[in-house]
């Protein structure tokens, strides 16, 4: 018998979002989101948790990185470290 | 003894012993995650044990590691249900959920107390409680309506420590004459209610033996409970007057 | 990038990522092994809960023994980004297929060998584990910042334990320094054997898996610990102990005790491993009907659906 494997992302305060934290087992999503409580926010690390089945993540895979995340590349033009400001000009 | 500092023993000795048996499931739980969870309940269980002996300390110049390791086992306050051994995993899920939902009463109408520093240690574990009473009924639900086998052992368990229960809302003279105490036949009611709408869930029968075990409260223990204090003071006993 | 190329750069390896075989294997053999310490290790020190002499020191230990069986849980699903399924590396530890770390195997006597294992023991485990919080696999790595966070208050405990201790009655002192004796030796082994007997090395260190050798690591633990100990006032036991050129020689442990404890023979090997194994079947009925629940409610909701 195998149990099934969570995600677990903690909000760490009001403010921020939810980050992934790691993963449990859990037979279910009430058990898991206890034991995320238990594991991940002993030391006070969250005021929210999410849990997600691990098999019901959607990835990117590796072998399509190229054509996922290298276009953005040369799209320079879209940070604003791209743009010339002349002297003395504030708030822009 | 006065009454207050008799109360104050009752609950800080039911915490302390609930906290001993609890801390045994660390490293011999079903499961890594059960191993957290149960060190997590057994750690509220002893931080309320110990606000509640300092307190009680206080009130006759002792401290919290007097009380605790140099009383001996009639000087114990605490409900027989709390000593009882570990037993298997439903027993576990049983005795929580009998004494975290018992608990959660109790601190919770003794948030109102006029004592401010039982007023304060309520205030602070009844949030730790209702967590422990979530735990147990999640497990008690699994186990009542999961296997066969977990279900039978559930049964089994429930029935087992159901004799201990009516300790919990024995009423008597110092409760009845200590204003800032709760006394504890009023939750019974309530208790109750809660209770039997878990073990129903669980598909569960609640037991219902009406023979009824009494004792703690005066200091009158099972035979488990000399072992357990043995093993809990025998360092301490070793080296009076030491400090660690 | 291809994966030589990522190590070369010092970047990290992610699960999905492509990487050869022996990297993976080394990688969960490993990352499996630091798992079980962690969960054996819960033993040794569980053992002192019921009996810890002030309520102040219980709260810690389980707290500590607590965050242990945490460490456990974090590592094994570092392990299974690669792949593996946690039961089944645990069916491996109870098989005795896959080891954990030795030192788990000695047994606590008295009270203050839990002071000796948060002073020594997770001493070494910090000096073990820090470089592996830059260790070239993503996930171990990140698991490892966890774990390093979390310990930092393991070693601090145990070294107070002690310091009480030696502040305290011949008995007590008396214990502090037999507990030394007896767990220091051990805690050198903790590094693993030689550089030059040591089979693994520098195949990991090519890998970014490893970033000091067993030898180096020896010394720094070394370094910072004998002069804790004189704090202590406590006798670290080896005569050959000199200070020089701004390193303690030391007189290199007897490691066939070392090879003798993993093939087995420790004083708590069967104790250890027959404790875990009887949790695990202990508890078989409650994963069990935890997944019959799940089962049975997912279907009731299926057909209220």
């Amino acid at each position: 018998m195998i149990e099934p494997l969570w995600e677990v992302f903690v909000r760490s305060r009001r403010g921020l979002s939810h980050t992934h934290v790691g993963s449990l087992h859990a037979p279910d999503a009430t058990m898991a989101l206890r034991n995320a409580r238990d594991v991940y926010t002993r030391r006070q690390e969250g005021v929210s948790i999410w849990v997600v089945r691990a098999s019901d993540i959607t990835a990117s895979s590796p072998d399509e990185k190229d054509e996922f995340f290298d276009p953005a590349g040369d799209k320079v033009y879209r940070h604003p470290t791209f743009y010339e400001v002349p002297e003395g000009v504030e708030h822009l | 003894m006065n009454d207050l500092l008799e109360y104050t023993l009752r609950l800080g000795d039911d915490a302390l012993i609930a906290a001993q048996r609890t801390g045994e499931w660390i490293a011999a739980a079903p499961q890594l995650e059960e191993d957290v969870a149960l060190g997590n309940v057994a750690l509220d269980q002893l931080g309320q044990a110990r606000s509640l002996l300092q307190y009680a300390g206080s009130l006759d110049g002792r401290t919290e590691d007097e009380l605790a390791y140099f009383r001996d086992e009639r000087e114990f306050r605490n409900l027989q249900l709390c000593e009882l051994p570990t037993g298997d995993f439903a027993h576990a899920m049983a005795r929580l959920l009998y004494f975290a939902t018992y608990q959660h009463l109790l601190y919770d109408e003794l948030r109102s107390s006029a004592d401010e520093t039982l007023a304060g240690v309520a205030g602070k574990a009844v949030k730790e409680v209702a967590y422990h009473v979530d735990h147990a009924t999640q497990w008690v639900l699994r186990l009542g309506d999961g296997t066969d086998e977990s279900h039978r052992r559930m049964q089994a368990a429930l029935e087992a420590l159901w004799p201990y229960t009516a300790e919990m809302f024995a009423s008597d003279d110092v409760v009845r004459r200590l204003s800032v105490a709760v006394d504890p036949s009023t939750l019974e009611e309530e208790w109750t209610r809660r209770v039997t709408a878990v073990i129903d869930e669980s598909t569960c029968e609640r037991p219902t033996s009406s023979y009824q075990h009494s004792g703690g409260r005066s200091g009158r223990h099972t035979e488990h409970m000399g072992f357990l204090l043995a093993e809990l003071q025998h360092v301490a006993r070793s080296h009076p007057g030491a400090t660690w | 990038m291809d994966f030589q190329a990522t190590i070369d750069a010092d970047g990290r390896i992610e699960p999905r990522d492509a990487m050869p075989d022996g990297y993976r294997k080394t990688l969960i053999r490993q990352i499996a092994q630091h798992a079980h310490s962690e969960i054996i290790g819960m033993q040794p020190e569980g053992n002192w809960i019921s009996r810890a002499p002030s309520l102040r020191r219980k709260a810690i230990l389980m707290a500590k023994v607590q965050d242990e069986a945490g460490h456990g849980l974090y590592l094994y699903a570092a392990a299974e980004t690669l792949g593996v399924d946690r039961a089944d590396l645990l069916d491996l530890l109870h098989s005795g297929k896959q080891k954990y770390s030795s030192i788990f195997n000695y047994p606590t006597l008295t009270w203050a060998d839990i002071g000796a294992i948060g002073w020594l023991v997770d001493g070494a485990a910090i000096v073990n584990q820090v470089p592996l919080c830059r260790c070239s696999y993503g996930p171990y790595a990140r698991a490892m910042v966890r774990v390093c966070k979390e310990e930092s208050f393991h070693q601090r405990q145990g070294f107070e334990i002690l310091y009480t201790l030696s502040k305290g009655t011949e008995a007590q002192k008396a214990m502090a320094q037999d507990a030394l004796n007896r767990w220091w030796w051990p805690s050198l082994m903790m590094f693993g054997p030689p550089d030059a007997a040591s089979t693994h090395s520098e195949q990991s260190m090519a890998w970014g898996i490893k970033r000091h050798s067993n030898d180096e690591l020896r010394q720094r633990f070394v370094d910072m610990t004998v002069p804790q100990a004189d704090v202590l006032g406590l006798r670290v036991p080896d005569d050959g102990l000199v200070y020089e050129d701004g390193h303690y020689r030391f007189t290199e442990p007897d490691f066939t005790e070392l090879y003798d404890v993993v093939k087995g023979n420790g004083p708590c090997n069967q104790q250890r491993l027959s404790h875990r194994v009887k949790a695990h079947q202990d508890g078989a009925w409650v994963r069990e009907a935890a997944a019959a629940y799940a089962e049975k409610q997912a279907a009731r909701k299926e057909s209220a659906a």
